[in-house]
């Protein structure tokens, strides 16, 4: 089977990647070996929210301070700038509204009740231009009885230190009554499976009852799983503005994220092959020729082009073994030590060395295999090392911008071919 | 130190937890009794394994869409640690109606035999009440028609004698499905490979590829009869044929269940056992053969992925197939479980659920609005027509209706 380009992984950069060559005319499949961790994200997407240890205020400049070794270096400054403008109406596109810019950070409120530096989120999730200040008076914040995987006590806390006055609701519906049936299932992504519309015309009476001095009712994400119709039906309902705080996982802003992308996708004609693996890579000299996969075995999977965005550790994209990080889908070159003990410090806390770790590539993001550069495959996502995700809240940015930088390259290849 | 050393079945201990698998659970959707994929599988079994008192019945309500296992980021094989813990665990033996439903092949066998009898009293609404009282199975479930002549008597009659004049062959795995009820489908599929230069062989001996046997715990009759199929797949292919089936769910059975459920080992011939679409698009990609359509064939079609389809990742091949034909606008609606399950939603406790699961698919279909719609699962085709206004076509039957015979063959070199 042949393609124009074939993409391993299916989270966020892998579909970022396929949407922007779909969106070009070209053939892509994705292949990815079951749903990606987009399901744990919180329903925002960070550029660059810490560098060097301080707050980032405005994440476009801070870009230029970070190290050449960083996936926003190789990719280069400049051309993240050029960049940046494309991810908000490309998501917009893909039905996916958002909120934020890249020349200033804006803040979001996290589940623990702390602000924290983000880029773009989905429009329902509560955003602030300020840290400090935010624009709410008196905030109501409700939970749904029996549902855990929220803590309303921590959102209290976060915003009565900022000097909102806050109140703590717990309400129900007679459409949760069943869910409650088994304690297991009482989930967020199980809520927003129930609560179809005629429910949330019921959920939304139960909130607009639910103390009127409140000028903005918080609660947690658990409506709009497979689209925001539900979603913009109760906002629509509720007299004051609602806004959602992301829960435990499986994540229903990120559920519908990963949604949206693949039907994007689907519909712009690209090919999404769930929940098989790839095995192994046939390559020819400095080339990779095809991919052969479990489900397809003893029919290689052909392409002129190919990018890896199969993620880090949790995506399985690297692999520890006992005594070395690997890449398993086809031996790329790893940029870390040998030394087991240098993977990791003791503090948890600490910088964990291991976080940076990923596949070595060249400024084109091109890897290495046994140090051969493999000139028609792009490594993108968090499966490139060199920063901390985590600790500079940089992880959905590097996923997003290395893959159009993949794509970019890939489609000036076609256009100079095609004036040669 | 070797990691593979510690690995137990079905991948059992790389669960995380994540709960993923239940998002995409079809059950979970509809049915608050069931305890969702994550809880009904690895979890369960973490307590099943020390003390089987722990199993709960409610795992009956499984469909075994294995849609689960597609969403799993981690490789774990959910849906089949719920059936085997099913079929290890549950009290008492499948009952008459379990029984009766898991005979596809039996009740075949009767039904053609009596077709005009049998069809006409499956149709009379106080049998249907009658059968949905004293056995369970739902007065609202349309039957598929029975045919007056199995497929293999056909074949026997008009096709076998003309399929020793090709040089190559292939085998095929007609089913329970083509043969008592819609022979039509195996016609299409020998119409098709002749065409193309290829001559259809069946077995001496096939069986019931075993899935409705496996769902209700038949597991005895399901090994016997995936014995002899495997007898006669092994001599197929040192005969130097690959075997093809037209329905995804008796390929995946037979590729998948079979060693993982039955512990029947298949590694020497599992690459050889395919869907009529996959063995098609290959040769066709390797330039062995060629389709030629008929200008004028103009529709529009909805491709719907069965969930075994699905579990195989096949469709691109299905798909692929039905976009060669230059009048097909081909529509590929969002993959959503149907709800049947084959037997499953004959039964009068499923039948409710069945509908629910299945309405995100009909609504989907309706938004499309297609001439029909295309898909490798009998038992998918079932619950459209019968759940729907829309007919339902087999890729392979689509593909026989617009293909320029004449031209293909000519195309193909057939004297």
């Amino acid at each position: 089977m042949k393609f124009d380009t074939v993409i391993i992984g299916g989270g966020l950069s892998g579909l970022i990647a396929g949407i922007s060559l779909a969106e070009a005319g070209r053939s892509v499949a994705i292949i990815t070996a079951g749903q990606s961790s987009l399901h744990f994200n919180s329903g925002s997407f960070d550029l660059l929210g810490n560098c060097n240890g301080e707050l980032v205020t405005s994440p476009i400049e801070a870009i230029s301070s970070l190290p050449a070794s960083h996936p926003y270096s190789r990719v280069g400054v400049e051309r993240i700038q050029a960049l940046l403008p494309a991810v908000q109406p490309l998501l917009g596109r893909a039905g996916i509204a958002t909120t934020g810019g890249y020349t200033r950070n804006r803040y979001r409120l996290t589940p623990l009740g702390k602000i924290k530096p983000t880029w773009l989120s989905l429009e329902d999730i509560a955003t602030f231009d300020n840290p400090t200040r935010l624009p709410w008076r008196r905030v109501a914040i409700v939970n749904l009885a029996g549902f855990l995987d929220f803590y309303p006590q921590f959102i209290y806390a976060g915003l009565t230190a900022l000097g909102v006055a806050c109140s703590v609701h717990s309400t129900t519906i007679p459409a949760l009554d069943t869910l409650r049936k088994n304690p297991t299932e009482m989930r967020a992504a199980n809520i927003a499976r129930v609560l179809d519309a005629e429910a949330i015309g019921v959920l939304a009476g139960r909130l607009n009852s639910v103390s009127r001095d409140a000028d903005v009712i918080v609660m947690p994400a658990v409506v709009g799983l497979n689209d925001d119709l539900n979603l913009r039906l109760l906002r629509r309902l509720v007299a004051r503005p609602v806004y959602f705080v992301s829960t435990m996982p499986t994540s229903v802003p990120g559920v519908r994220t990963q949604i949206s992308l693949d039907r994007y996708f689907m519909k712009l004609g690209g090919t999404y092959m769930l929940g098989d693996t790839v095995i192994s890579g046939n390559f020819n000299g400095n080339r990779l020729e095809s991919v052969t996969t479990r489900n397809h075995d003893s029919e290689p999977i052909e392409a002129s082009n190919f990018i890896i965005a199969t993620g880090s550790f949790i995506g399985h994209g690297l692999k520890a073994t006992p005594d070395s990080i690997i890449e398993p889908t086809m031996g790329l070159d790893i940029d870390a030590p040998h030394d087991r003990s240098l993977w990791f410090k003791k503090n948890i806390d600490d910088n964990q060395p291991f976080m940076s770790f990923g596949v070595k590539t060249d400024n084109n993001l091109h890897p290495f295999k046994e140090g051969t550069l493999i000139e028609n495959l792009y490594a993108c996502g968090s499966l490139l090392g060199g920063c901390n995700p985590v600790k500079e809240e940089c992880g959905a940015g590097v996923s997003i911008l290395t893959a159009l930088a993949a794509a970019h390259n890939i489609q000036s290849q076609f256009s100079t071919n095609r004036h040669d | 130190m070797n990691n593979s050393e510690n690995t137990s079945p079905h991948n059992f201990e790389q669960c995380v937890k994540c709960t993923i698998c239940t998002v995409y659970c079809p059950v979970t959707a509809v049915n608050r009794d069931y305890p969702g994929p994550k809880q009904a599988g690895p979890d369960g079994e973490r307590y099943r394994l020390k003390d089987k008192r722990f199993y709960n019945e409610a795992l009956k309500y499984c469909l075994n869409c294995k849609r689960c296992e597609v969403a799993c980021p981690q490789g774990v094989h959910i849906g089949d640690i719920i059936l085997q813990a099913r079929l290890k665990y549950s009290h008492g033996s499948a009952n008459l109606r379990d029984r009766m439903l898991a005979h596809t092949d039996l009740m075949g066998t009767i039904g053609t035999r009596l077709s005009p009898t049998v069809n006409g009293i499956l149709k009379f609404t106080p049998v249907k009440i009658a059968m949905d009282y004293i056995l369970g199975i739902d007065r609202h479930r349309t039957f598929p028609s029975y045919s007056p002549r199995r497929f293999v008597t056909w074949f026997r009659r008009h096709a076998a004698e003309r399929q020793e004049r090709f040089d190559r062959h292939v085998t095929y795995f007609h089913g329970c499905y083509v043969n008592y009820n819609f022979p039509r489908l195996g016609k299409d599929l020998v119409k098709l490979m002749n065409a193309c230069g290829i001559g259809v062989n069946l077995m001496k001996n096939e069986k019931c590829c075993g899935v409705a046997r496996i769902a209700n715990r038949l597991i005895k009759q399901a090994t016997d009869a995936a014995k002899v199929n495997l007898q006669e797949i092994r001599s197929a292919v040192a005969g130097g044929t690959e075997v093809i089936a037209t329905s995804s769910t008796c390929v995946m059975t037979m590729r998948d269940e079979y060693p993982n459920i039955l512990g029947l080992d298949n590694a020497d011939v599992r690459d050889h056992i395919m869907t009529a679409t996959r063995y098609l698009y290959r040769l066709i990609e390797n330039g062995e053969i060629r389709l030629v359509f008929k200008p004028d064939y103009l529709r529009r079609i909805a491709y719907h992925t069965p969930c075994h389809m699905g579990k195989l990742g096949w469709s691109v091949y299905s798909t692929r197939l039905l976009s060669m034909i230059p009048g097909v606008e081909l529509t590929i609606l969002d993959s959503n479980c149907c709800g049947i399950a084959g037997t499953y939603g004959f039964k009068k406790e499923n039948y409710r659920n069945s509908q629910a699961m299945g309405k995100p698919l009909f609504d989907s279909i309706a938004l499309v609005h297609p001439d029909f719609v295309a898909t490798d699962c009998e038992t998918c085709k079932w619950q459209i027509e019968m759940s729907t206004p829309y007919k339902v076509f087999n890729p392979i039957s689509i593909l026989a209706d617009a293909l320029d015979v004449e031209a293909t063959r000519r195309a193909n070199n057939v004297k």
